[in-house]
């Protein structure tokens, strides 16, 4: 293969055009990962809106650039690549942490590492065992059938991160609606646009109301942090709010479905409980929820694999791809509740590695030890042809989730 | 006995407060209830807590703790 080149060198018509299309199973990811993965270490492709970019599949690789400080997570850069308009429109404007580099990054960060360290997601594990319970309760009483996603996997991620920013929950219709706009890869960027402003101002609402108070949440005390603009504080709210309860309500309805179509993982699990902590890290790379790449843009040269990544050259680091490279995990296609799936990069590498993966790990196992738990008969209530999947989101998942008991 | 014994560091200006290190190796690491950061408890962690050492080093994400043996 020749160094040179960049991927806008590669004639058009054998470009890979990213996302791509899942194949049969709505659990695999894009077949054409596959293919690229096994073909070469990196490959160039194209986005939506023609650019072209490097997509990276391999696990090593995709975990070593994550961890290198060569690439940025700046949006702001000329060449960050962006898997649809609404991600340009989102990630440039107004962003947080997530779309900074070091220090400003670390500044940041750091404000809130504390409130998501392991023992505190531990401490609060009761509390989100006893609201798993009530959503059990209230969404069994008198039926023998619900839509999981409304009444048990959306509420369940989203009372906590209310409860820890402090956001009253009775507005949840509000942030739900426009979260799932933001997350949109369909939606305009004027959508996204609408929604975010929407958004921003509600939470400086909050914000404001509570400087008045002395209470103990996170948008209290970003407040009396004293070093933040009201736009900072905003932001910061703003990706956790979002990034905290999407995504594990995904990862809820996912993970409930991919043990409904592998009976016998279902099986071992209800036969063992204490299997369950080891399952939610297999269920987090065998569904890799985020499915469309973590983007970086190189600020040197840097050559893999006997190809160049120029600087100013976007690469798109295919997470779900990584999870099933079998360089790191034997038969990565198959669920397998009792191997070591720790390595997964579900919560992506490096600096950026998901801040609330302690607490979403707390809210996954409680989820499942209540659910299987409380619902032995727990079936699908319409064939799993008819589940409406998440494909034209960031995060992947279902829309509904019929299930009956 | 000839056990090798294990010289554990962290480095807190490298730490982004991911908490792998403190959930694959309790005993070794905690994390500071404000900053989030690794905080070492054991520098020589006995020999049944070397695996999950090696585990914690593995999956730090900023490659901020690490191991020296002997
Ligand atoms: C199963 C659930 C979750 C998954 C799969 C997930 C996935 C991810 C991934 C892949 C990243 C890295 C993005 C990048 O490198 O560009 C990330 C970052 C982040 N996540 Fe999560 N996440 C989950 C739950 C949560 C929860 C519950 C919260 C908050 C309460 C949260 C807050 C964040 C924040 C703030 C960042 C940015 C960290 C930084 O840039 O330093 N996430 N997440
Ligand atoms: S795993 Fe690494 S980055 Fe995370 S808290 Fe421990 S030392 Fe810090």
């Amino acid at each position: 293969m020749t160094p040179a080149g960049s991927p806008s060198t590669v004639p058009q018509s054998e470009i890979l055009a990213v996302p791509a299309a899942r194949g049969a199973c709505p659990f695999d990811p894009p077949p054409a990962y596959a293919q690229a993965r096994d073909r070469a270490a990196i490959t160039p492709i194209r986005l939506w809106d023609g650019s072209t970019t490097w997509m990276l599949t391999r696990h090593a690789d995709v975990r070593a650039v994550l961890a290198d400080r060569r690439f940025s997570a700046d949006a702001g850069r000329p060449g960050f690549p962006f898997v649809s308009a609404g991600r340009r429109t989102l990630a440039t404007t107004n962003a947080s942490f997530i779309r900074m580099d070091d220090p400003e990054h670390a500044r940041l960060r750091k404000m809130l590492t504390g409130d998501f360290i392991v023992k505190r997601a531990e401490a609060l594990r009761p509390r989100i065992r006893a609201i798993a319970q009530d959503l059990l309760a209230a969404m069994t009483a008198g039926r023998d059938h619900a839509d999981l996603v409304t009444e048990f996997a959306l509420p369940l991620p989203s009372l906590v991160i209310c409860l820890l920013l402090g956001v009253p929950y009775e507005d949840h219709a509000y942030f739900q609606q426009r979260s799932g706009i933001l997350l949109s890869n369909a939606a305009s960027a004027a959508e996204i646009q609408t929604a975010r402003a929407e958004l921003t101002r509600y939470i400086k609402r909050l914000a404001e109301d509570k400087r008045d108070r002395d209470e103990d949440d996170i948008i209290s005390r970003l407040n009396r942090q004293g070093t933040l603009s009201a736009d900072e504080i905003a932001a910061m709210s703003l990706l956790l709010l979002v990034a905290g309860h999407e995504t594990t309500a995904n990862m809820t309805s996912l993970s409930i479905l991919a043990l409904l179509q592998n009976p016998d993982q279902l099986a071992r699990l209800r036969a063992d409980p204490a299997l369950i902590r080891g399952a939610v890290e297999e269920l987090l790379r065998y569904l890799t929820i985020v499915h469309t790449g973590v983007a970086r843009v190189a600020t040197e040269d840097v050559d893999l694999d006997g190809r160049r990544i120029r600087a100013g050259e976007g690469v798109l680091l295919m997470i779900n791809a990584a999870n099933r490279d079998d360089r790191a995990f034997p038969e990565p296609d198959a669920l397998d509740v009792e191997r070591d799936a720790r390595r997964h990069l579900a919560f992506g590498f490096g600096v950026h590695q998901c801040l609330g993966q302690p607490l979403a790990r707390v809210e996954l196992q409680v989820a499942l030890e209540v659910l299987l738990s409380g619902l032995p008969g727990l079936r699908l209530a319409v064939p799993v042809e008819d589940v409406p999947f998440r494909h034209d989101m960031l995060v992947y998942g279902v829309h509904t989730l019929p299930i009956a008991w | 006995m000839n056990a090798v014994t294990l010289r554990v560091t962290a480095d807190r200006t490298k730490c982004c407060g991911a908490g792998m290190c403190a959930l694959n190796a309790p005993d070794v690491f905690d994390q500071d209830p404000d900053e989030g950061l690794v905080v070492l408890l054991d520098p020589k962690p006995p020999h049944e807590l070397h695996r999950a050492v090696h585990d914690a080093v593995g999956l730090c994400p900023s490659s901020a703790i690490s191991v020296e043996e002997g």
